[in-house]
């Protein structure tokens, strides 16, 4: 409604003057990581791809994910992937009536940063 | 413009009614992917950077390629729900149509493309 003269009314506070907040900041976080998880995504097809058409085309993917850079997109991105699964794992909670208070909630949001790094470390191990 | 009334002006401005929909499969996909995640993540790991060989005879098994073609399936649906809110809280006009029709394609594509390539591998 861009014609009507909406007044010189004070605008809410925005992202830029907010005080960072747990909530907020593990918020953003969970959409962040998830839509990062496009790009080890992507690797992870062309792996596939190269995989089901020989060996040649294989070594190439392999080579690139396999490498330094590909260890470091896909080391991030499993930092992303289990914190975006804890921040998802949240969302259903709440879903259900539960946790929803702000105490609760911050507790929730520091869980996931420090489970997110923990189950990473794991996942380095492992694999 | 100042000849619309206020109710014209209000008119047609409502919700798509679709959200009730997107929220239930987000809740679907997320649950689904709850399971799937950490499978594929211990199973996919377990096998990358093994030599050619050794990495197809790992995906003819039917666990490993089923947990990677549930993954790709469930993840890049989930992806697609989940890019197309961020389209719509950052991008506007017509950008954000061609965005999201955008998004949604690579979504199915990339889908398509590692199925198709992890079944070929298994049979």
């Amino acid at each position: 409604m861009s014609d009507v003269n909406r007044g010189n009314r004070p605008l809410s506070p925005h992202l830029t003057i907010y005080r960072p907040q747990w909530t907020s900041m593990s918020s953003i976080l969970v959409r962040i990581t998830g839509n990062a998880l496009i790009v080890a995504a992507l690797m992870i097809v062309w792996w596939f791809v190269a995989a089901a058409s020989g060996p040649e085309k294989f070594a190439t993917a392999n080579g690139f994910v396999t490498s330094w850079f590909g260890d470091l997109i896909m080391t991030l991105s499993t930092l992303g992937l289990w914190y975006h699964l804890l921040g998802g794992l949240r969302h259903l909670v709440w879903d259900s009536g539960r946790m929803l208070d702000v105490d609760k909630s911050e507790l929730a949001a520091q869980m996931m940063m420090v489970l997110s790094v923990l189950l990473t470390i794991f996942t380095v191990i492992v694999v | 413009m100042a000849f619309l009334t206020d109710r014209k002006r209000a008119s047609g401005m409502g919700s798509a009614k679709t959200g009730t929909e997107h929220h239930w499969q987000m809740m679907v996909t997320s649950v689904a992917l709850l399971v799937l995640t950490p499978l594929f993540i211990f199973t996919f790991g377990a096998i990358l950077g093994s030599p050619y060989e050794e990495v197809i005879a790992y995906y003819q098994r039917p666990f490993p390629a089923v947990v990677a073609i549930l993954t790709m399936l469930v993840g890049f649906f989930h992806y697609r729900l989940g890019v197309q809110t961020l389209i719509e809280d950052y991008v506007h006009g017509f950008a954000r149509k061609a965005t999201i029709i955008g998004m949604i394609c690579l979504s199915y594509a990339a889908a398509a493309f590692a199925i198709f390539a992890i079944v070929r591998i298994a049979l």
